[in-house]
This record gives C-alpha cells, structure tokens and sequence, in this order.
C-alpha cells in the first residue's frame, strides 16, 4: 500500500508542499461507497507510483481539512497540482472516470 | 481476449445473483462492476424486507455475504467498466478498458440511479449540500436542519435516518398523499422532528457556497415560497442506466424511459441477452425482485446455452 494517511496535522507538510499530482479520497467509516472507492484508489497508487502522490483522509478524524474543504457528500476525490486543489469528483465513480480526470494534470 | 460462458453486467442484487445461478450451473461467469459492487443498495444502511434476516440486516454485510457466495462457485468478478458491445458470428464481443470477451451470452442487470429534480441549482449544488446518499452525507448535517424531497418509502425511511443526525427534517412531496407503505408512513409521523409539507413543487436551490434554501411553489395557492435548509435530500425515483447499450453497437430494444424491454422470460429483443434487476419495466423495484429476476434471468440464459450450443 503506497497511499498516505492524511490527517489535519500532516495535510499541509503531505500535500499543501507536494510538487506534482496528488489525488486524495475523503471517506469515513460510515460510508458504504466509500469502501467501495477505496480499492480502486490502492490500485492508482500502485499503479501510478512516483506520478500521483495519493492520499485518504478520514473526515471524522480529521474535521478542520475536511471543513477547510468544504467537504459535505463522501467519497470526494479531490485532485492537487503543486499543493493547490484543482479538480474533484463527488461521489463513486469508475476508475476511468478518476484516471481520464487526473490525466489532464499530468 | 479471453472467453466466458456467460457475460453479466452490473453488480447489484439481480447481477450477483445471476451470477451465482450461472456459476452454480457450470458456465464460466464474468461479473463486470464499474463502480461498486451492491449497486443502489449501498446508499441505504439497513434492509428490512429482504427475507431470511427477522432483525434486518446492514446493506454492507448482504453485499459482501453475496459477493462471497458467488466467488466460492468461482465467478470472475472483473472491476471494470464496458466500453463497446457487438453481436457476432456465434455470440457476442463485450470490451471494457482492460479486457475483450467473447461470450455466448450475456445479461444484463446495470440497475438504476437516483433520479434527478431537474431544477435550477440541483447540480451546482450537488457535495455542496445536494446529496442522493442520506447514509454518505447525513453526518455531515449534525444538528442541521435538512430537506428531503420525495414521498416514497426511500424518501421516508432515508428522513427516519437522517433524524439521527439533523435537528429537523421536513419532506416536500409534490401531491397530497403518500406512495410510501403505511408501516413506513406511521414510524415517519411518529418521529417529532419530521415536518410534511405537501402539495409543494420545488422550483430552485439557492445559497452561496453552500445550500441555504429550497424555493418551491404551493399547488393550491400558487404561492411561491422558501424554505431555510443546510441539506437537501433528493429522493423521486430512479432512472435506468442504459446510455452504455445505447451507446454500443448491439440494438437492444428500449422503451422511451430508458428501461430495457423484456419478454416473460426476461429476454431481450435479442436471442441470448437478457436483462433482470431495476434496469427492466415492473410493478415494484426491491432487493427482493432484483433476486428473482438474476435468477430466472440466468436460468433461461442457460437453457438457451445449452439448447444452441448442444454439439
């Protein structure tokens, strides 16, 4: 598993200063999708490895990112490009919904 | 490329139990799942008219308990998404992204999303306080006062849940009575945080960065009126997802609404595709009947195997 635990304390070090793509999936434990959505973002982060840097923030742990964010329906997968947040996708979607949007980043 | 008996597309009920009636029969079974794997049902948290569970059971568990089930007679279960379909020589070609499958047979059970109201603001607003999930977002509007639009069971048992979260839930339905069963109906007038209001047509969603109110109109009076909410949640129905069968080469016939047109046993317009779950024409759309379909869909697809392909 090369995904990164995010959590308010690290967002900024993690990804605010990250250089690059990163993807982060904002789930909880509550949220069946979300569950769903989680394979599918291990297998980006393996198979994107040392392109897209990925990230899972848990929104129940970690509500000031999540607030800062303005996150209010899971699974959102928000897409950064040199720390800024540029795209995202609401909801369970294909991961080649999640790959074609992350592609124009690259 | 690789070859399979039997070719099910979507993994809700209905395709996970085709799955296992066609694997349980011995035709080598694919599963294509392009999302998750339970389908709508993972939007609800709890079923209780699923037979065999007397306390209910959490929509999680039954999915897992039946992917398991379909595994163990050795479904192939393929996360992937179908991009083209075409009818050959002898069977059928079905591409996804990843994979090219020629098969003689194929069933279809890519079930339903939740309908849209259609109105200004609804999309714009959609993760901004729009939601189709009470059981995803319903945290999120702890001690808030949220909307539910809709007068259906799904409507009414989604606002009983989100009583455990709001601090008030009002339901707007567009008539003056309910569709939803009378046990349903009971335990919502029960709940003192639940508020009807009925008659009412919802014109827009306004706010700023987030929902702040719902406009809507009163039938009766005319009356265009605003209602102040956090949340907004949308629950008026589903609509077949069938724009990727459309969208391929294969003439499957579909009715006006989007629905797939079957005949008694659940076949298409074409010989060796069938079509079972939400995504088919019928009275009432259940985990239940969802079953039922999967079933005789994958049943007839095999007599059919089986008479053709007899060598």
């Amino acid at each position: 598993m090369s995904e990164i635990i995010l959590t308010d304390e690290n967002f900024q070090e993690e990804i605010g200063n990250h250089k690059g793509v990163a993807i982060i999936d904002f789930w909880a434990v509550w949220c069946v999708p979300c569950r769903m959505v989680s394979p599918i973002i291990e297998q980006i982060s393996e198979e994107y490895a040392g392109q897209i840097k990925v990230g899972k923030l848990n929104v129940d742990e970690n509500r000031n990112i999540a607030a800062q964010f303005g996150i209010m329906s899971i699974p959102t997968i928000m897409i950064f490009q040199d720390g800024q947040m540029v795209d995202q996708i609401i909801g369970a979607v294909p991961k080649s919904v999640i790959i074609a949007k992350v592609k124009n980043y690259l | 490329m690789i070859e399979k008996d039997v070719v099910i597309i979507g993994g809700g009920p209905a395709g996970l139990t085709a799955a296992l009636y066609s694997s349980r029969g011995l035709l080598s079974t694919v599963l294509i799942e392009k999302a998750i794997i339970g389908g709508q049902i993972a939007l609800s948290e709890w079923i209780e008219n699923y037979p065999g569970f007397p306390n209910g059971i959490s929509t999680a568990e039954l999915t897992n308990n039946m992917k398991k089930q379909v595994e163990s007679f050795n479904t192939q279960i393929m996360m992937d998404e179908v991009t083209d379909m075409e009818t050959l020589d002898r069977g059928f070609l079905v591409k996804t992204w990843g994979e090219e499958i020629k098969t003689k047979g194929i069933i279809f059970t890519p079930g339903a999303s939740p309908r849209k109201l259609g109105i200004p603001g609804e999309d714009i607003f959609t993760g901004r306080g729009v939601s189709y999930c009470a059981t995803c977002d319903g945290p999120f509007f702890k001690d808030m006062p949220v909307l539910v639009v809709g007068g259906g069971d799904t409507a009414l048992e989604e606002a009983i849940y989100l009583t455990k979260h709001a601090n008030k839930v009002y339901i707007m339905h567009r008539r003056d009575k309910l569709r939803a069963n009378k046990i349903i109906q009971e335990r919502a007038r029960k709940q003192d945080k639940i508020e009807f209001i009925f008659n009412a047509l919802p014109q827009e969603i306004v706010g700023d960065q987030k929902v702040s109110k719902m406009i809507y109109k009163d039938k009766i009076t005319e009356e265009i009126k605003e209602l102040e909410i956090n949340g907004i949640f949308i629950f008026v129905g589903i609509t077949p997802n069938t724009d990727f069968i459309k969208n391929s080469k294969l003439e499957i016939a579909i009715d006006e609404r989007g629905y797939i047109s079957v005949d008694k046993n659940l076949k298409t317009n074409i010989e060796g595709i069938y079509a079972a779950g939400d995504v088919i024409k019928k009275s009432l759309y259940q985990v239940s009947t969802a079953v039922g379909d999967g079933a005789s869909a994958a049943f007839n697809l095999q007599k059919y195997i089986e008479e053709s392909y007899d060598e």
